[in-house]
């Protein structure tokens, strides 16, 4: 896609994700504390994010498949049960998919 | 202030990936650092490139990163009585309420030994605007930074950076994963999603599992999946 495209795609992110925090702060509080709401808020970014980690590891444009990712991302489950920080975690899956590559 | 140090450091080391892997994403420099200075919200920028990256529309990037900005709305929510901002300074104050923000704010709304009784909730307001201003420079900065590196190379697979994009989504949602319901949602979302990969757009599968959470949180209340808004997670 264009430059354009992805720059009026970022300039349409900024605006809604400030807007999502202004409400938070801006409307009376009945509007956002019911119990649907507040689950929602806190089920949704892991729905998000389990889809978007399997997503990025399996899908090659509109078929699944099986490579270096998968290895860089089984890595990373490795250390965060190790409790590895952040950065550590991608810089292993990175050095992981980088090493398999290169091998084959 | 320790505290602030140590997120400081968390976020730029958060911030250099999120540089890098935006810029081999196929981001300019320019929007990257935009996306930073102007979203400022880890999760969403990263939910952004990552729809990008893989070939997915502009329109398909914003409605994702929107869905996971969703959860600033909540802090808000819950930290307005403290933050008690109106005006200018609620406009301002909204570009920093973020988890890092959030989280300080509330662990600090616990009395403290020698309270302002005029202001009891000083000590909260100060945490939230300290912390925000603090994380908005780390992560401006390592973003910049992260999208200078990430420029300097070539090829981003050559290099496994393909990887690091599902690697740092794992990372964020990690912490969240702490009962057998969150597990249970999770692994459910994503088999939703590379379900659907193959009929429908890049980017939109992953819409199509946040319908699951959607149907999850009508299910009735079950202890284990019982949200806290006092998770930290970036």
């Amino acid at each position: 896609m264009s430059t354009a495209a992805i720059t009026w795609g970022v300039l349409a992110t900024a605006l809604l994700c400030y807007l999502i925090k202004l409400v938070g702060l801006a409307l009376p509080t009945q509007v956002l504390e019911h119990p649907y709401v507040i689950r929602l808020g806190a089920l949704l970014p892991v729905s998000l994010l389990a889809a978007l980690v399997a997503v990025q590891t399996f899908a090659m444009g509109e078929s699944l498949t099986l490579d270096a990712r998968a290895a860089g991302v089984a890595v990373a489950v490795l250390a965060l049960i190790l409790r590895a920080p952040f950065l550590l975690v991608v810089v292993l899956a990175t050095a992981t998919a980088a090493l398999l590559r290169a091998a084959t | 202030m320790r505290d602030g140090l140590g997120v400081g450091v968390a976020v730029g080391s958060f911030g250099l990936s999120f540089g890098a892997l935006s810029v081999t994403s196929g981001l300019t420099l320019l929007q990257t650092c935009a996306l930073s200075v102007l979203a400022f919200t880890g999760g969403s920028q990263f939910a952004f490139i990552g729809v990008i990256g893989a070939g997915g529309s502009p329109i398909t990037g914003v409605a994702t990163a929107a869905l996971l900005g969703s959860r600033n709305a909540l802090y808000g929510l819950r930290l307005a009585p403290a933050l008690k901002v109106t005006g200018a300074r609620r406009l301002l104050g909204a570009h920093l309420v973020i988890d890092e923000s959030a989280a300080m704010a509330l662990a600090h709304e616990q009395p403290d030994p020698h309270p302002d009784h005029d202001d009891p909730l000083r000590a909260s307001r100060l945490a939230f605007w300290l912390t925000g201003l603090a994380v908005f420079f780390f992560w401006n900065i390592s973003t910049l930074v992260g999208g200078l590196l990430g420029d300097a190379l070539s090829d981003p697979s050559v290099y496994g950076l393909d990887a690091a994009v599902p690697a740092a989504f794992l990372a964020l949602v990690w912490p969240r994963l702490k009962t057998r319901g969150m597990w249970g949602l999770a692994a459910l979302s994503a088999t939703v999603a590379l379900l659907v990969v193959p009929v429908l757009p890049a980017g939109i599968p992953v819409l199509c599992a946040g319908l699951v959470a959607v149907v999850a949180a009508l299910l009735p209340r079950r202890a284990d999946t019982d949200p806290t808004l006092r998770s930290a997670a970036p």
